[in-house]
């Protein structure tokens, strides 16, 4: 009982995944401050951030609709944390149930639906705007990432469980080491970088054009809230790329965390060169890319993969 | 409480708003976040919407029009909230002293926790006034403490 509790609430649940998050978002924040020659904040900052959220006031706008505005910021963290928690006990502990790659794809639409459905319940125009972006952004990247996840299900002999998915390239070879892999790979860094609202994708809450868009109306605990679920989200897509395209085995527990710690920095600091050299797109430039590049992309990456390329 | 301060401290957000400034002040406060001042590594970031800010930053002089944005601003935004008044327009309205569309002082329509005189303040003028803010903050709960 005790074992469940702890395997559920601190390791690898959710204290260690918000830890975790938490530090990759401050590598973001830091890779990119030393990009511009700055010093960038210290690493208890995003910590210290979050408590000071939970210190301040809420506001509910008087137009709200209140139920949905403040509901959505919680339905969203417990989606999130449901897909932290499962991510990582099938990477460490490899506990892992049939079909939960569905699962899993369903429960990180919930994230960006109920920030969208926030949103729409403040009322506030800007708010409206970052919705409508959020929502024509979503259209473009899910269908994305679902072709790069059937190639890792080809890949692993047509199974929807992410146990065997891992398993089988554990047996062979990791996915990445194949044409479609890498395929595979660099269409769901680009849906993790869209699903992150990191630079060239962030038209959903630009700053500086419609002053945080989706989130411009909520203050205090509620905002904390969606602060959370971004941070663990931070852990839980790089973990997902991991555990889908680039698991490798090693005997030794200690290697094992030394492998992922690396893998996972090694996907932030990709993220953030991507994030540093870009401009923000216009959000007809970014549905253009996902719909007319990366999409041909992934369906030849589903072609090469039933070739077993 | 004392924590409650420092975690306040620690991780300011800063809204900014230009009450009818010569636009000299907001570059200033653009200057702080660059390579050379690079006021992150305190924790501060320039956020763009009142609800998510802990200071609000007013340059500028404020006249007829802005003072109703102004307080309607101040009303909006989630308590605590810290309010400092950057350049000499805000703190002592300046050369527009008593000239038609002004009002009044800053201080008369919301409370003010620190000025930072100079026109424009330079951006170490303007860390210093941020560091005076926590100077205040922290001084504040040590008399709370006793
Ligand atoms: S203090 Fe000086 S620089 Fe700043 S807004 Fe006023 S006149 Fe312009």
């Amino acid at each position: 009982m005790l074992k469940i509790v702890t395997q559920y609430l601190i390791f690898p649940g959710i204290i260690f995944s918000f830890f975790v998050g938490a530090m990759g978002f401050w590598l973001e924040r830091k890779f990119t401050a030393r990009f511009q020659y700055r010093v960038g904040p210290p690493w208890y900052q995003n910590f210290i951030d979050v408590m000071k959220l939970f210190l301040k006031e809420t506001i509910i706008p008087r137009n709200a609709a209140k139920t949905l505005f403040i509901t959505s910021p919680i339905i969203n963290l417990a989606a999130v944390i449901l897909v932290s928690v499962m991510l990582a006990n099938n990477y460490f502990l490899n506990i892992s149930f049939m079909g939960d790659v569905i699962v899993i794809l369903y429960l990180l639409v919930i994230p960006s639906l109920f920030t969208i459905l926030g949103a729409l319940s403040s009322k506030n125009p800007l708010a409206l705007v970052g919705a409508a972006r959020e929502t024509k952004l979503m259209l473009a990247y899910e269908f994305v990432f679902i072709t790069s996840l059937i190639i890792a299900i080809i890949k692993s002999g047509n199974s929807i469980m992410l146990a065997n998915i891992t398993a089988t390239q554990i047996l062979s070879k990791p996915n990445i080491a194949s044409a479609s892999g890498i395929i595979a790979f660099i269409l769901a860094l680009f849906y993790a970088q869209a699903k992150l609202c990191i630079v060239p994708f962030d038209m959903a809450e630009a700053e500086q054009e419609i002053m945080a868009g989706t989130v411009i109306e909520y203050s205090g605990p509620l905002l904390g809230f969606y602060k959370i679920s971004k941070l663990m989200l931070y852990f839980s897509l790089p973990l997902f790329i991991i555990s889908l395209f680039i698991k490798v085995h090693t005997q030794s527990t200690l290697l094992k965390y030394l492998i992922f710690f690396c893998l996972y920095i090694l996907i932030i600091f990709i993220m953030s060169v991507i994030k540093n050299i870009n401009p923000r797109m216009r959000i007809k430039d970014a549905l253009g890319f996902f719909w007319f590049w990366l999409l041909p992309l992934g369906i030849l990456g589903i072609v090469l993969a039933q070739f077993g390329l | 409480m004392k924590l409650k301060e420092k975690i306040l401290t620690k991780s300011l957000w800063v809204y900014h708003l230009s009450a009818g400034s010569c636009n000299n002040c907001d570059i200033e406060i653009l200057d702080c976040l660059t390579p050379r001042f690079d006021i992150e590594r305190f924790g501060i970031q320039l956020v763009g919407s009142i609800r998510h800010a802990d200071v609000l930053l007013i340059t500028g002089a404020m006249n007829k029009k802005s003072a109703k944005i102004l307080k309607n601003l101040y009303e909006q935004a989630p308590k605590p909230i810290f309010v400092a008044a950057v350049g000499i327009c805000p703190c002592s309205q300046n050369m527009f002293k008593g000239s038609y569309p002004m009002l009044s002082a800053l201080d008369e329509i919301i409370p003010v926790d620190v000025y930072i005189p100079g026109c424009p303040p330079r951006p170490e003028a303007i860390i210093a006034g941020i560091a005076k803010l926590i100077n205040k903050l922290t001084a504040k709960d040590k008399k709370g403490q006793k």
